[in-house]
């Protein structure tokens, strides 16, 4: 930023002034620790001043919001005209059950729904497969076939509720089943809205739930990208994710950098393989991150990922339509920073990381429960959770302005700092020719190993704290009530599953199935077969069961 | 002759992908000496023992966090013993609800270690409950 010569000769006479003093004091009252860092172990200094901004150039780097480079977020208004949107994360046991959580959360003030599902879903299993024993509904909804999904948006207005499905390696049959259910309701797929996650690179990196290898599971995702842009417009067909990346123990910087280049292989794919141009799809690409515990780092974080997006979409890509330009992200708090020692400190945890998120300038938001950390969330702990998010809205004044951040030395220093390592990751990355290219090579997946490694040992050595855990340890811990779910959900399952097979019509679903396997062997979009299996009552599994058999099946190779 | 190492298995059953406590362990227990095989998540319980058999191991570290740890951690055991290996030692972690401990014990788990326990705790009980077996 430009400050006038006087004012920077000024600066560094009075710095001089302060520095000797804090010698002086240092001197009498040593500093607690020789070396302050983040959680992410960046180190930062005990004082920004002009110096550390002095490069930055006010139009290229700062800006107004709504305008290149979008530092400052991408709407004019802020959160005047709309707060982000209330969107809790939730799924267990039953569609049923599931169903009742959902409008026990929308009369509570949620504004968005978000879906949770079991492991044998999110892995392309049914209930009854000997891989899903133990699983069923544990930490998640079980969805088998339309029936249960019909039982799920019960209810539901699904011409009025945008809904996000955390769905991976099965995101064409979810989404297929999303599709299938509102037009049996009589509403056109042009009126429905919502996001799939269907970002399967981060899946290879950090997350795991793996189906088919790389290149194959990113044709896929390019369908689904492909049919929302010419089917599903108000669609978020792909969430690219950081969450799971930092939750595996990566930096704020790696989770940056890798979920930004997953972002530009989608793109790329999407370009080349379906040859659309960049402006039909980019607009409708949604990005997902984690708002960890140090507080700082994370606004940083995203006020970084909107100006780099900006950036590689404007200037690396082409684009012309300023809505391609902008990243829209929605926000989680951290999982990983609970501690199942002392749970309602969870609480507290929770809230400045959601501060730190709308600070941010999230576009939507998921607030952990306190008891998350060892179970699914019981029906309390998930209203402390949202209440959190309102009282931020409606009370603290946070949402008053518009990146009220924005000026400060050391923000602004730091935004700078992480997007330069993040350039470099990338930089990196291109010359490995593309991250699934990385990713073959076990580049991310070893980063964050090391990342979440040297954590490890800096809490074991008390070099970095964990309150309730290495530090204010009580002998005495207070129980919470758990939600646990009933081992009976899984019998239910079955037999529902079972119900379904018996009476449905099996020559017209495998009629479909032979569909979706031709559409794969020929490269044409899975999407219409999906819809038309699914609503023949094809389960989850009998689809996945065909891209295994066409693309190949991926195991994990277990890197450490 | 000089004293074998221990052989550890550190093993994700089930389909839950939450690797980084596995992965820590695994890299924490290499640093100790000790030789150590990592599965990879989405192993079967049968995968596990027969992959413990075959690779002689002294222990199993097994780690979930999706709630299938009833199932899946007596039927490792349960296998193990099918095949006349119970003198491997299995040990679990992950996201255990106390109320779970007894019944995983009474299966012949040996140790439960949940979030909050340093890696030297780990160590120091694998150095102390787990010798090396001279096999035939």
């Amino acid at each position: 930023m430009y400050f006038a010569k006087e004012v920077l000769s000024q600066s560094s006479e009075l710095r001089k002034k302060w520095e000797d003093e804090v010698r002086r004091v240092v001197s009498k009252v040593p500093d607690q620790k020789p070396r302050w860092s983040t959680v992410s172990d960046l180190e930062i200094r005990r004082l920004y001043g002009p110096d550390d901004i002095k490069d930055m150039d006010f139009v290229r780097d700062i800006g107004y919001p709504g305008q290149f480079p979008y530092l400052r977020g991408n709407q004019a208004t802020g959160y005047r005209g709309r707060f982000w949107t209330f969107r809790m994360f939730s799924g267990m046991g039953s569609a049923a059950e599931t169903n009742k959580r959902w409008h026990m959360l929308l009369k509570e003030g949620q504004t968005g729904l978000s879906t949770a599902f079991d492991f044998p879903t999110l892995m392309g299993y049914d209930t009854d497969s000997p891989k899903a024993r133990g699983e069923c509904g544990k930490c998640g909804v079980a969805i088998d076939t339309l029936e249960d999904f019909m039982q799920l948006v019960d209810g539901i207005p699904m011409d009025e509720i945008t809904t996000s499905m955390t769905i991976n390696p099965p995101a064409t049959v979810l989404w297929a089943m999303y599709c299938a259910a509102a037009q049996i309701k009589g509403i056109p797929l042009t009126k429905i809205g919502g996001t799939i996650q269907n970002d399967m690179l981060k899946e290879f990196i950090a997350q795991k739930t793996l189906m088919c290898p790389p290149e194959p599971s990113v044709r896929l995702v390019s369908d689904t990208v492909e049919f929302g842009t010419k089917y599903v417009p108000r669609w978020n067909t792909i969430s690219i994710s950081g969450y799971h990346i930092r939750e595996a123990g990566s930096t704020a910087v790696q989770e940056l950098a890798f979920t930004l280049r997953d972002g530009m292989e989608y793109v790329e794919d999407v370009i080349n393989r379906k040859g659309l141009n960049v402006d039909e799809f980019a607009p409708r690409l949604s990005f997902f991150f984690n708002s960890h515990v140090d507080f700082f780092e994370e606004i940083c974080k995203m006020r970084a990922a909107r100006r780099i997006w900006a950036k590689v979409m404007r200037d690396r890509y082409k684009a012309k339509d300023q809505r391609s330009w902008w990243m829209r992200f929605h926000t989680q708090t951290a999982g990983c920073s609970l501690t199942a020692q002392q749970p309602y400190n969870n609480v507290v945890r929770t809230a400045t990381q959601a501060l730190a998120a709308v600070l941010g300038g999230t576009q939507s938001l998921h607030t952990n429960s306190l008891d998350e950390v060892m179970c699914l969330p019981s029906d309390h702990a998930v209203q402390i959770a949202l209440r959190t998010q309102q009282i931020i809205a409606e009370e603290t004044g946070a949402a008053n302005t518009i990146d009220p951040l924005a000026g400060s030395y050391f923000v602004e220093a730091l935004t700078n700092e992480m997007e330069e390592q993040t350039w470099d990751y990338i930089n990196k990355i291109d010359e490995m020719g593309g991250m699934v290219a990385a990713i073959e090579k076990g580049f991310p997946q070893l980063e964050i190993a090391d990342a979440a490694y040297k954590f490890q040992r800096q809490i074991d050595s008390c070099e970095k704290i964990m309150v309730g855990v290495n530090k204010y340890v009580t002998e005495e811990e207070i129980p919470i009530p758990l939600l646990e779910i009933d081992d009976k959900v899984e019998e239910d399952q079955i037999a529902r599953l079972s119900a379904v097979r018996r009476k449905r019509d099996n020559k017209a679903v495998k009629k479909s199935l032979d569909d979706i396997k031709n559409a794969c062997k020929k490269g044409e979009n899975v999407m219409p077969s999906c819809i038309e299996a699914v609503k023949n009552l094809a389960s989850v599994q009998e689809i996945c069961d065909v891209y295994r058999e066409i693309y190949g099946e991926y195991r994990d190779p277990g890197l450490y | 002759m000089a004293k074998r190492k221990i052989r550890v298995m550190v093993a994700k059953p089930g389909l839950d992908g939450h690797d980084r406590g596995a992965r820590v362990l695994a890299r924490c227990f290499r640093d100790a000496g000790f030789e150590v095989i990592y599965t990879g998540c989405h192993q079967t319980p049968a995968m596990i023992a027969a992959s413990a058999i075959q690779e002689d191991v002294d222990l199993v570290g097994l780690s979930c966090l999706s709630g299938a740890h009833r199932y899946l951690f007596p039927q490792v055991v349960s296998l193990l013993k099918e095949k006349g290996a119970d003198d491997i030692t299995v040990i679990g972690g992950g996201i255990i609800p106390q109320q779970d401990f007894q019944k995983l014990y009474d299966a012949g788990i040996k140790a439960i270690f949940v979030p909050g326990t340093t890696l030297d705790t780990i160590v120091n009980w694998v150095n102390s409950n787990v010798k090396p077996v001279e096999r035939k």
